[in-house]
């Protein structure tokens, strides 16, 4: 008799560990990817799971080996079909021995896949998001769970015995499961006339029918249960996300020909920062891409990144054209609206005024947030530091935000600048909270 | 053969008295071990009860007392990425390999194996759960007999491996390892453990017998070994001039000779080597150089024995599934499941097929053994010819188990190779020259080749031909202190040069100071080429 051991309820996961330490040495390969993914891929995508190639620098496992392209060997072969002695067998192509050996894909050329927290993970490290605000953005939705209706599986604590008590007299009435009473009544008789000493026949006959009877019954009730595990119903739950209102996120950005690769990369980090945070908080969120320069238009997300347009830059067009977004399909009144702006900060002369009128007069009352970028080049960043001067947007923007407490503005030169434009949205947290 | 039939009628009929359902009712009265595809725990060791019974007593096997593990999908894939042993140190080149096994697997490239057997005592043997009782039935006389017998029995596991010690030593090892990243830092432990990992294949004595582990032991001695460090450090020692360190070296003028003699150079095993004398290892580094070069060492008669251990296995499952349908303890249904997961098993396609991937050991193994058996039994003129001691004998058992203990893959075909099999498998020999653009096919299956393919086939699964072979030659530990390596390079197979700069390196960890390979031509003697860690950097 072998000993056998069920190890299928072990902990699973056993090389989770391993698994780690081998992304940890990947790290920096990995994190290129996924910056290649931000850029190139949809800023919805950033949240989920990410297939990456198998990073080629600093996970090799190098041993002695042969050099396949020197030397002479043998290989003893099966299968010959036609060959004699002498024959001679032209080698193919690429990689010397080819046709020989079986070769088959190299272990280190592969792609794996990353969880979301995973992907998570790297992304914030180029932010340099602090550890709260990570664990908030990665906490996954709230459930609830809601009554739903009954089910024929559950736990015992959910029984609903309402439901099973009714399953249960039906069943006992389809297949006439004698009652107690009818077996008292037939034990009263037989009592009756067991008293009698010295019966006649007839009446001895009638007990032993009695009795039989009695006996029958009794065997019924048994067979046919009071609770059968088919009359058992169980309340069902569903679990039900925690209700959430909507939010719409606005992205505009200036597209003129000043913004390069470069500032378009940074202001696409800057909003899927913004896209993730509404994911957390909200259901549903839409996003809307509002490009300009010296006019405005809706456009969806291929076009918005990668579509230049040549033209002047007049930034109220991109504000006009949200709030007359808003006031076709968003109302503020079952939407949240939150905005991201990112720009090189160039504008029209004489455009900055009516920037300002827009923002106070309508724009601000509706949004709940507006951040706004304006991206530098790296030089200038110690040059400019927080002084107020700078380009006439800059400006014209300083002034709203001393108005509006839910306006951020700030400059990046680089990744880890973006989050202290959401500082405040993240510092915020608890209090939304609360009031959700 | 009849006691045999009553007592397997005996465990069915205690199957029937211990269980209610109608099907395993109708089971012990049709006589079968089984019917259907589910399985339980009381099938299970019925079935294997039956199997070990035939096979002692018609194959005469001889075994470690069994333990069946069931594993789920996911913990198969575990033991994959951990070379196949239930524990194991953490390191990143093993999530590695999970990750790659594991997409092989959730594409469907590559089916996870039914089973995993591990060589100790008792032979733990692990069944998947997906799989069905038919397949549990062949997977335990294919691991938990034939694996089994062979690793109790094959001289190469019963001089280098110690069957009992070695899961200990394992839970030893992942325990140390840990507490060596506690105390040292992850990094640190990493360093030492990719470089040791890189000489894995120069971690073996290939001629010498190691010493015998046992865990307690060992555990005591690292402790013991620590401790006294510990204690005895001093920090003055440090300071002292270095011409009084020389002694355990050797005297300071010895000759180059006397200095080798000292070291016991050249020395095959570099990581014992690097483990003895690196002077700039810590204790605890030198342990893992240890735990590594242990590991090594324990898989090295594994390797040596692929198509030996997969054949034995094989044929063992085959012979025993027959036997058992004889006897009608299976029934057709499961039989015919069988025979499809045992062909799927030794397919083998010629070399020009797109699914060639080089010669499948089970098939070229359980072909081996079921040639040795006709050729005891019925042998024709030419075996009489080629195997006089052992055509015709009639005793293909003994012949067998003779053949198991006695051999490694390498002298088992040297020895057993008929020409009736090479015709069979259609052999041939194509000569490989890199500096010519095409193939020359040397020899082909007929009456001028079968030595030659014999032969050649045997040297290809010598590990000790196929392997570069490098060696510590010489060090001065009183001068430079640059260790110095050769390869002896044999019909002018270089080493690749990337992946050998890499290990350099990395011996360059573990030894400290300067370390140089070079290249020197076995048969002229003359030096090819020298390569050395300071033209590398770092």
């Amino acid at each position: 008799m072998p000993i056998f051991v069920d190890r299928r309820l072990n902990p699973k996961d056993k090389s989770l560990g391993n698994r780690q330490r081998f992304l940890k040495r990947a790290r920096e390969e990995l994190k290129r990817s996924i910056r290649d993914r931000i850029r190139t891929g949809k800023i919805a995508d950033v949240d989920s799971e990410h297939a990456v190639s198998m990073p080629a620098r600093g996970t090799g496992e190098p041993s002695f080996s042969d050099a396949k392209d020197s030397g002479r060997r043998q290989h003893i072969l099966p299968g010959n079909k036609h060959f004699a002695p002498g024959d001679r067998v032209p080698k193919p192509g690429q990689g010397g021995g080819g046709g020989s050996p079986g070769k088959t894909v190299s272990e280190d050329d592969f792609r794996f896949v990353l969880s979301r927290e995973e992907v998570l993970d790297l992304f914030f490290e180029d932010l340099e998001l602090p550890d709260m605000v990570k664990l908030n953005l990665k906490e996954i939705l709230s459930f609830k769970p809601r009554r739903a209706g009954f089910a024929a599986t559950g736990s015992p604590t959910n029984i609903n015995v309402g439901r099973t008590m009714r399953n249960s007299h039906g069943r006992r009435i389809a297949l006439r499961r004698p009652k107690q009473e009818e077996l008292d009544a037939i034990a009263e008789q037989l009592a009756i006339l067991e008293v009698e000493p010295q019966s006649a026949a007839p009446v001895r006959q009638r007990i032993a029918a009695l009795r039989e009877e009695l006996e029958r019954l009794e065997r019924r009730r048994k067979r046919i249960a009071y609770v059968d595990p088919v009359d058992i119903r169980f309340n069902r739950f569903d679990a039900q996300p925690v209700p959430n209102a909507n939010a719409v996120m606005f992205c505009l950005m200036d597209v003129s020909g000043s913004m390069g690769e470069r500032e378009k990369d940074l202001a696409k980090r800057f909003f899927v920062l913004l896209h993730l945070f509404l994911k957390r908080r909200y259901d549903r969120t839409e996003i809307v891409f509002i490009r300009h320069t010296h006019e405005a238009q809706e456009v969806d997300e291929e076009t918005f990144f990668y579509n230049t347009q040549s033209g002047g830059t007049v930034v109220s067009t991109a504000l006009e054209e949200m709030h007359r977004i808003i006031e076709q399909r968003y109302p503020s009144k079952e939407w949240n609206i939150y905005a991201a702006q990112a720009s090189d900060g160039d504008n029209f002369v004489t455009d900055s005024e009516g920037c300002i009128g827009l923002m106070d007069g309508q724009i601000m009352r509706l949004c709940q947030y507006f951040a706004y970028v304006e991206i530098i080049d790296e030089r200038e960043s110690h040059i400019f530091g927080s002084t107020d001067n700078g380009t006439s947007l800059w400006r014209a923007y300083s002034v709203v935000n001393q108005r509006w407490p839910n306006f951020q503005m700030s400059r990046i030169a680089n990744a880890a600048d973006i989050y202290p434009v959401f500082r405040q949205l993240f510092a915020r947290q608890p209090v939304l909270q609360k009031s959700a | 053969m009849a006691n045999q039939t009553s007592k397997s009628g005996q465990t069915s009929r205690s199957g029937q008295i211990s269980k209610s359902t109608s099907k395993s009712g109708q089971t012990s009265k049709s006589g079968l071990l089984f019917s259907g595809s589910d399985w339980d725990f009381k099938t299970l060791s019925r079935a294997y009860e039956a199997i070990e019974a035939i096979a002692i007593e018609e194959l005469h096997l001889d075994i470690y007392p069994v333990q069946m593990e069931i594993i789920s999908s996911q913990q198969m894939l575990d033991a994959y990425s951990s070379v196949g042993m239930p524990l194991m140190y953490r390191h990143w080149s093993f999530g590695k390999h999970f990750l790659y096994q594991e997409l092989l697997y959730r594409k469907g490239g590559r089916g996870l194996a039914y089973e995993l057997v591990i060589n100790s005592n008792p032979c733990i043997v692990y069944l998947m759960e997906e799989n069905t009782m038919a397949l549990q039935a062949l997977v335990t006389a294919h691991a938990a007999l034939g694996h089994n017998h062979f690793f109790k029995n094959n001289h190469l596991f019963r001089q280098w491996t110690d069957a009992s010690a070695i899961l200990s030593y394992l839970d030893f090892a992942k325990g140390y390892i840990a507490r060596c990243e506690e105390r040292h830092g992850v990094a640190a432990v990493e360093a030492i453990l990719d470089a040791a990992h890189a000489l894995m294949e120069q971690g073996v004595f290939r001629y010498r017998r190691p010493p015998k582990l046992s865990s307690e032991r060992q555990r005591e001695g690292v402790r013991e070994r620590l401790e006294y460090e510990e204690r005895s450090y001093n920090d003055l020692w440090r300071t002292l001039p270095p011409s009084k360190g020389g002694d355990n070296v050797g005297e300071k003028n010895s000759n180059i000779a006397e200095r080798k003699k000292t070291l016991k150079l050249p020395e095959e095993n570099l990581l014992y080597f690097l483990e003895k004398n690196s002077l700039v290892l810590e204790p605890w580094q030198r342990e893992i150089v240890r735990i590594v070069r242990v590991v090594a060492q324990y898989f090295y008669p594994q390797r040596q024995t692929q198509v030996m251990n997969e054949g034995c296995a094989t044929f063992v499952h085959y012979t025993l599934m027959n036997m058992l349908f004889d006897r009608g303890l299976i029934s057709e249904g499961a039989m015919l499941e069988i025979l499809r997961n045992h062909s799927n098993v030794i397919f083998q396609p010629g070399f020009d097929d797109p699914r060639f991937s080089g010669i499948n050991p089970y098939a070229l193994g359980l072909d081996m053994m079921q040639d040795i058996q006709r050729i005891s039994t019925e042998p024709t003129a030419e075996d009489r010819d080629w195997f006089p001691d052992i055509a015709g004998n009639g005793n293909w058992r003994e012949t067998l188990l003779d053949a198991w203990a006695n051999h490694r893959d390498e002298s088992f075909i040297r020895q057993y190779l008929s020409p009736a099999l090479m015709r069979k498998w259609r052999f041939f020999i194509l000569a490989d020259a890199a500096s010519e653009p095409h193939y020359e096919v040397a020899s082909i299956h007929n009456e001028r080749g079968y030595e030659k393919i014999r032969a050649g086939l045997a040297q290809s699964y010598d590990i000790g031909a196929s392997r570069p072979d490098i060696q510590v030659v010489d060090v001065d530990l009183l001068g430079d202190r640059q260790l110095r390596l050769e390869h002896k390079v044999k019909n002018g197979i270089m080493l690749e040069e990337a992946s050998r700069d890499a290990t350099l390196r990395h011996i360059r960890t573990l030894w400290g100071y300067e370390v140089s390979l070079a290249a020197i031509d076995a048969q002229t003697g003359g030096r090819l080429n020298e390569r050395s860690t300071s033209q590398i950097g770092e």
